[in-house]
């Protein structure tokens, strides 16, 4: 078991180059899905039916897909269309798409929780549109959003495991290779859970300490 | 793509369902009972619990599977894909479930656990009659959320050799050079089944707050 483990320790360029890409991976998507979700939250909220109709369309077919299918779909099925994307390209694009959603409905929700008096007083302030949305929406809309927003960053570096299929070399491809060349399962896939829990347990803290600014700010 | 192909995915979605079903099942009462370990605040196995909890929340349902697909025969643990799949689901629903159940059971009011301590309700009875039903209904919608959340990840027991929707939609896939019309299938099979749930949570918490709103 110690010998297995000392295999472990000898490929760890493999393993941390793994570890780094799920790292940026998950944090390129994760900033992304965040911008794009501001593009959908407003989308969702038009009084126009045509498009908060889309927005809603969009959302909730993302919420009803399994994650696995829109990575198989994007790599395997659009070449079919005639668009064809490297393993990369898709990855990166088939998590933020999907992940976008996810974020579009958590800012909605977060926005749809604030109180109006602050945006009101704003308005009658004179801000313009976008100087109203960066001083007084977004500042306290990230603050009560933020715990939901990082169980949705968790997510997406779980849902980069899935990554593995479309030979992503992310951490789990990398567990795979160490233990298809040396027949090491338990040692390989453990330090691979163990590096997981090691980057969600620093995403907690982030989220954590983003808490206790909200709460000296209140 | 032929009608053998979409029966193919179907019975795929036949052991999509059930496996959920025995995950679902199983996860269940395993999640309230490690809830109920750290909400008894257990010496050491509430540690554990919480550990546990943490760690399996970070994991990547992929990487589980994997671990056990191939980890536990070494130790003398004969493992099937199916067993694999069902273990694995149940390890990882049940870490889930736990949070919401141990949520539910931080918020229940104290003081009507000690009025039925006071009638000289025994531990069992209390927590039958007076605790459970009630963090039923607060659990619900969250359990219902985590049941959706269990289907989206069932597609990856496809990696470990599970012939689910997902397997049976690639395989017809390579087989016709033709991978796109397959996985719309899978789509179409996938998305009722998790939007019903999610209809279901939200008509569940509009009920509640509706009971509230009358209460």
């Amino acid at each position: 078991m110690i010998r297995d483990f000392g295999i472990v320790w000898s490929e760890r360029g493999l393993l941390l180059n793994g570890l780094a890409n799920t790292a940026i991976l998950s944090t390129l998507s994760a900033v992304a899905a965040l911008l794009l979700g501001f593009m959908v939250t407003p989308a969702l909220m038009s009084k126009r039916p045509g498009i908060s109709g889309a927005a809603r369309v969009f959302v909730d077919g993302m919420r009803c897909v399994p994650f696995l299918l829109f990575a198989y779909i994007v790599y395997y099925g659009l070449p079919s269309l005639g668009l064809r994307f490297d393993n990369w390209t898709s990855g990166l694009a088939a998590l933020t798409i999907y992940n976008a959603a996810y974020m579009g409905e958590i800012l909605r929700g977060a926005w749809a929780a604030q109180p109006r008096e602050p945006i009101e007083a704003g308005v009658a302030f004179g801000f313009s549109d976008f100087r109203l949305f960066r001083r007084i929406i977004l500042p306290p809309l990230l603050l009560s959003a933020g715990p939901v927003i990082g169980n949705q960053m968790i997510q997406i570096i779980k849902d980069s495991a899935f990554l593995t299929i479309i030979a992503l070399p992310e951490l789990t491809h990398a567990a795979s290779s160490i233990q298809s060349r040396h027949y090491i399962p338990f040692a390989a896939f453990i330090t691979a859970v163990f590096l997981y829990w090691a980057l969600c347990l620093v995403i907690e803290a982030g989220v954590s300490s983003i808490g206790r600014v909200a709460e000296a700010r209140r | 793509m032929n009608g053998g192909d979409i029966a193919a995915i179907f019975q795929g979605a036949i052991v999509t369902v059930a496996l959920s079903l025995v995950g679902i099942v199983i996860g269940l009462p395993i999640g309230l009972g490690l809830a109920l370990i750290r909400w008894a605040n257990v010496p050491i196995a509430a540690r554990i619990v919480a550990l546990y909890v943490s760690v399996l929340r970070a994991t990547p349902l992929v990487t589980l599977l994997l671990l056990l697909f191939f980890a536990l025969p070494n130790i003398g643990v004969p493992m099937t894909p199916i067993s694999a799949a069902i273990l694995g689901l149940v390890m990882n629903t049940s870490a889930f479930n736990c949070e919401v159940w141990r949520s539910a059971l931080m918020n229940f009011p104290r003081d009507q656990y000690e009025a039925a301590q006071s009638v000289g309700m025994r531990a069992g009875q209390r927590f039958r009659r007076i605790v459970l039903p009630q963090i039923v209904r607060v659990s619900l919608p969250g359990l219902v959320n985590e049941m959706s959340l269990l289907i989206k990840v069932t597609p990856v027991l496809a990696v470990v050799g599970v012939v689910d929707i997902t397997r049976a939609a690639v395989r017809i896939g390579a087989q016709t050079y033709e991978p796109l019309p397959p996985f719309l299938v899978a789509v179409a099979l996938y998305a009722p089944i998790v939007f019903a749930l999610v209809s279901l949570q939200r008509w569940i918490e509009r009920r509640q707050l509706a009971a509230e709103a009358l209460a």
